[in-house]
């Protein structure tokens, strides 16, 4: 096990040296001037160029990822070029509001997913699960922008139960949270269905009937136990998802999270930022997988860690 | 030492002068809170990095310059001066500080701060995007080069007079002092915070803040001692940062907050502008915007002036100005006209298809041409391109179209042959200062023609360039008139050339609660886009 855990964390520093050398180059490359867009439209060529060479644009392409790399490792990500501020401070600010949605919408998920896949496992082949299913399709499948719109409309603006936006109170996170989970509440009602499905087949469930155990009891202590378990290994995966998907709930709901600092920075090449967020997803999607395969055997012990 | 211009009493004359404009405004009540909304984090608050017109119009209610404009108005008025003078060969002026102006931090603003806030401005290593409009200044050069300690041309000979020597006459030079990269910071606050100076501002002006949540929120409180009795009269600003503009449209019609930042969104425009009880809450305002077509003269066919006169003619402009739902009046000359000189009775190119194939069959090109039109990949710009396009084909110009990310197309516009034609939308043009030199120097000029420079035609006309050097050393202020109209007909004269076809002067449709409100030209302000924060007041307390 700590052999495992050494080679995938070596594995891991590596793919976040690709992931950073990759952006780096990408956002080299971009035929957008920053230097320009600091030194604003009525500077001279010379104030350009003398601007270009304060921020280090000037050197050969190595020698600028080689610094960026250096400071790195001492924790350094940086100043933003239009800001002013440290890149650190930043993503700091935004953190913990990205990781309180992240929570709500992993909870909304398993809330919604677990319940409609039970019910529709249970009365498998009925009209309840038919309905049940697509209605999960209807949550796969709309883009979130449309949600978030549509909740926003109905429950806030309408029947009027929620804030419209903000952030602040619990009252702020519901529709939000919600939106987000419920992507991977449809996606989780047809994986919990189909697991219910199997574990109504075993064998031990039959015995727990012939003993005349009530309904309720052999859905809570034999049917969900088992069917949640290959819920809990993607949920990790999750995680990295939605750094993906926050920035259009972010942007919608006004929450003040990493997403909308992504959006922003891109649109003002502020390098220093971008390279700052990416890395941050990076580490996110890696760190979820790795907690998802370190979860797995726990839940199956068929999986061995190698 | 001529023209003494604004002493004090002319000063308290234009005070006195200001109710009568608008009554209700005199003895509006201080008191109350307002929330405003922004899709996008305000970069920054340091009035020498801010360069774009959400950071602009809080930095001019945290910060004051020496000059600046009567509410609602493009005049200049003293501000952090209390009287200037310039002498007679228009070098020097001369500016005599208001006594008692303290920094939000409590100490005395004194010219030091002055001559530091400008040399912060023009010193290199703060990256400054204004630091260009100071060129005039005496010693700018060495200064900027780091052949010199200190900018020669600022002097403080004692605490309450600053003056400013030019090495060349620039009768911009008021306006520069209205201008946020010239607004006075304290050196000890900006020496503690460093870079960190634009999140934790400390000015002059009549709000300081408070609090500021990155990406979240801002709070803005009433400057107790600010140096303007009665102003500002609201005690508390609060911004909320980071939702769409249609939702914050939805907030505002429910009552969650005041003035939506980003004003109403294309998507909701009709809507709203026929809805009886909100349609009444929309201000309409001018702004020193022209959108326009750029030729480059070094590509053929547009190096012949009978080409560019055709497409001018080809353009439908009214059928345009639909496309973005009459957000727009036609232009037919570079000057929007709100700004000094902008010539009323000039008709311009009027819309001819038959008059602009005759013009290109003139050109020998009575079978058209094919040529690329570049434009800022973001809504509404492609949508006016496609309309463009189509009023070119229609005098067999086939025009391909470039739809890039706006920084793609300011650097193919900065290269010499780049791209034959530009829609400037998105981009250029919004004037910086209502003075009409702004229009010429950066995008018109000889000097402007230059790689990485905004002269996207590559016009260069060096008797024009003459006559606006002439504009700019009339510097005495009782020359105004005449230099606006010298101005103006700079402007005309250069459509001759047609090296632009100017299409639309945009217009601001402004938003507000019912329960905030303003005299008449401050949601319309042209300086303060998109308010005028200063003067707005709550109607329930009046």
């Amino acid at each position: 096990m700590p052999a495992y855990l050494a080679r995938r964390l070596i594995q891991a520093a590596l793919i976040l040296l690709g992931v950073a050398a990759i952006t780096y180059l990408l956002l080299y490359m971009l035929p957008a001037d920053p230097a320009r867009m600091v030194a604003g439209r009525t500077a001279t060529k010379e104030q350009v160029d003398l601007v270009r060479m304060q921020l280090g644009l000037t050197q050969p392409i190595w020698e600028q990822f080689g610094k960026y790399l250096w400071k790195l490792l001492q924790g350094d990500l940086g100043r933003s070029y239009l800001q002013r501020t440290q890149v650190s401070e930043l993503l700091g600010a935004r953190l913990p509001a990205s990781l309180l949605l992240m929570a709500g919408a992993i909870f909304c998920e398993l809330a919604i997913g677990l319940t409609l896949g039970i019910i529709a496992g249970l009365r498998r082949a009925s009209g309840v699960d038919h309905t049940l299913m697509v209605v999960a399709l209807v949550f796969i499948s709309t883009p979130q922008f449309v949600i978030s719109l549509s909740m926003i409309y109905v429950f806030a603006y309408w029947l009027g139960w929620f804030p419209i936006g903000g952030y602040g109170e619990f009252k702020h996170l519901v529709l939000p949270a919600v939106t987000l989970g419920l992507l991977g509440g449809g996606w989780y009602a047809r994986v919990t269905r189909s697991s219910v499905i199997e574990v109504l087949r075993q064998d031990f469930i039959r015995t727990a009937r012939a003993k005349g155990l009530d309904r309720w009891r052999i859905v809570s202590v034999h049917i969900l136990p088992n069917a949640i378990l290959p819920i809990i290994a993607m949920v990790g995966i999750d995680i990295g998802y939605f750094m993906g998907s926050i920035v259009v709930v972010e942007s919608v709901f006004g929450w003040p999270g990493i997403g909308q600092l992504t959006w922003q920075a891109i649109q003002q090449i502020d390098i220093p930022i971008i390279m700052g967020v990416t890395l941050l997803s990076a580490c996110a999607i890696v760190l979820g997988n790795l907690l998802a395969d370190l979860v797995a055997p726990l839940i199956d012990p068929r999986i061995k860690l190698r | 030492m001529k023209h003494l211009l604004a002493s004090v009493s002319l000063a308290a004359m234009m005070v006195a002068a200001a109710p009568a404009l608008s009554p209700a405004y005199a003895d509006a009540k201080q008191g109350g809170e307002m929330t405003v909304t922004f899709k996008d984090d305000l970069i920054t608050l340091d009035p020498a990095i801010g360069y774009d017109w959400k950071n602009w119009s809080v930095i001019k209610s945290v910060f004051d310059g020496l000059m600046d404009y009567k509410p609602g108005t493009t005049d200049l008025v003293p501000d952090l001066a209390e009287s200037y003078s310039v002498s007679d060969d228009g070098l020097t002026y001369t500016f005599k500080l208001r006594h008692g102006v303290k920094f939000h931090n409590g100490r005395e603003m004194t010219a030091a701060d002055v001559k530091y806030s400008l040399e912060r401005t023009c010193n290199p290593a703060t990256q400054s995007p204004g630091a260009g409009y100071y060129g005039a200044l005496e010693g700018f050069d060495d200064f900027q080069a780091g052949k010199a300690k200190e900018l020669s041309g600022v002097q403080t000979p004692d605490d309450y007079t600053v003056t400013i020597k030019l090495s060349r006459p620039d009768s911009t030079l008021l306006h520069l002092m209205a201008l946020n990269f010239s607004f006075v910071v304290p050196k000890e606050v900006v020496d503690a915070e460093g870079a960190d100076f634009g999140h934790k501002p400390v000015g002059t002006g009549a709000f300081k803040v408070t609090e500021w949540t990155t990406g979240q929120s801002l709070t803005l409180e009433r400057n107790k001692d600010y140096f303007k009795a009665g102003v500002p009269k609201l005690d508390r600003i609060n911004f909320q940062i980071g939702q769409e503009p249609v939702v914050n449209l939805l907030r505002l019609q429910k009552g969650e907050i005041d003035f939506p930042g980003d004003m109403i969104p294309p998507a909701k425009f009709t809507e709203v502008m026929n809805d009886p009880e909100w349609s009444k809450q929309v201000i309409v305002a001018d702004q020193l915007q022209t959108g326009y077509i750029t030729m480059n003269v070094n590509i053929k066919p547009f190096d012949n002036v009978a080409v560019r006169q055709a497409v001018n003619m080809a353009i439908n402009k009214d059928r345009i100005v639909q496309v973005i739902n009459n957000r727009a009046v036609p232009a037919n000359q570079p000057l929007p006209p709100s700004m000094p000189g902008y010539d009323k009775s000039f008709k311009g190119y009027a819309y001819d298809v038959a008059g602009a194939k005759a013009k290109l069959k003139e050109a020998g090109l009575e079978n058209g041409f094919e040529t690329d039109l570049y434009v800022a990949n973001t809504d509404p710009q492609p949508r006016i391109a496609q309309a463009i396009q189509q009023d070119l084909a229609a005098i067999g110009i086939k025009a391909n179209l470039k739809n890039l990310d706006q920084g793609n197309v300011i650097a193919a516009g900065g290269k010499k042959d780049g791209a034959p034609m530009i829609w400037s939308g998105g981009m250029a043009w919004i004037a910086d200062f209502p003075d009409p030199s702004n229009f010429y120097t950066a995008i018109l000029s000889c000097g402007g023609a230059v790689e990485g420079g905004w002269n996207w035609a590559w016009y260069c006309n060096k008797d024009l360039d003459k006559r606006a050097d002439e504009a700019n050393a009339m510097t005495n202020p009782a020359d105004a008139d005449k230099r606006a109209a010298a101005w103006g007909k700079i402007f005309t004269d250069l459509m001759t050339d047609a090296p632009w076809a100017p299409v639309f002067n945009e217009k601001a449709y402004i938003i507000h609660s019912k329960r905030i409100d303003g005299p008449a030209g401050v949601f319309a302000d042209p300086i303060h886009i998109p308010i005028n924060y200063d003067e707005l007041y709550r109607t329930d307390l009046q």
